[in-house]
């Protein structure tokens, strides 16, 4: 099957560590992404992304590869779509000069799927809550709904 | 910032941009193609386009793949449109699209 990719990419004023644990611990997700990233990020563990006022787990998968605070590569599944060959997320830390580039590359999306144009709305959005959240200490209203 | 408003002041760029919304991951080769622009022309666009953080590379061996990184728009979205939005640009917005009768979008 012919999967497909995103590569998203943003520059933050802040340090390998902070933006590490910035997607790793619960209690900062809950502030720019809404939601809590949950694990003890070892490869092979289990990792759940759920929604900060409570509720079932929205996204689930498993930790592929961890090396703090540079590279943490997870998959990334619907609960609900058991048995189905997962998508992956890989984030890379890179320092360049006195700014880190983040690199959050989504792959083995199926084409058109759900996944796919959830992720394609949701990672600007959160990236940018992300880089704001770091640098200003104010995250963005990144799930406020949509005003049309 | 001023790097991005530059980069999308080129409509040349925003096609290139266009592109890759429709497909990701195309090579300058492919990206040539359909643009009717030459090579060099295309290659110093992607190199605008890059440097503003408007497109994200990834190499593959000796080949070089482009991406839409939309994070700098959304970026701009969040300081320069949201915030005003809320205050009436909606509004001429849609008095725009009646006057024009939704030939506009």
């Amino acid at each position: 099957m012919t999967r497909t990719e995103f590569v998203y990419v943003t520059y933050i004023a802040a340090t390998q560590q902070r933006i590490w644990d910035a997607i790793v611990r619960p209690e900062f997700t809950r502030q720019y992404w809404g939601h809590e990233n949950l694990s003890d990020w070892k490869p092979g563990s289990r990792w759940e992304h759920r929604p900060a006022e409570g509720g079932p787990a929205k996204l689930v998968g498993q930790v592929i590869e961890s090396l703090p605070p540079r590279r943490l590569v997870i998959t990334w599944a619907d609960p609900s779509d058991t048995g189905a060959d997962p998508s992956r997320v890989t984030f890379e830390l890179e320092p360049i000069e006195d700014m880190v580039k983040l690199t959050v590359t989504h792959d083995r999306l199926v084409p058109g799927s759900d996944m796919q144009r959830g992720i394609e709305n949701g990672w600007p959005r959160v990236l940018s809550s992300l880089k704001s959240f770091l640098e200003t200490g104010k995250p963005l209203p990144t799930w406020a709904p949509a005003k049309h | 910032m001023d790097a991005v408003f530059k980069a999308l002041a080129d409509p040349g760029r925003r096609r290139l941009l266009d592109r890759l919304f429709a497909e990701g991951g195309l090579t300058l080769r492919q990206l040539c193609e359909p643009m009717g622009m030459s090579r060099q022309a295309v290659a110093q666009h992607l190199g605008v386009l890059e440097k503003a953080n408007l497109v994200s590379t990834v190499w593959r061996g000796r080949e070089k793949h482009h991406y839409l990184n939309p994070v700098p728009i959304h970026e701009i979205y969040d300081r320069w449109v949201m915030k005003f939005e809320r205050r009436g640009l909606k509004a001429l917005y849609q008095l725009k699209k009646r006057l024009e009768g939704e030939a506009y979008d």
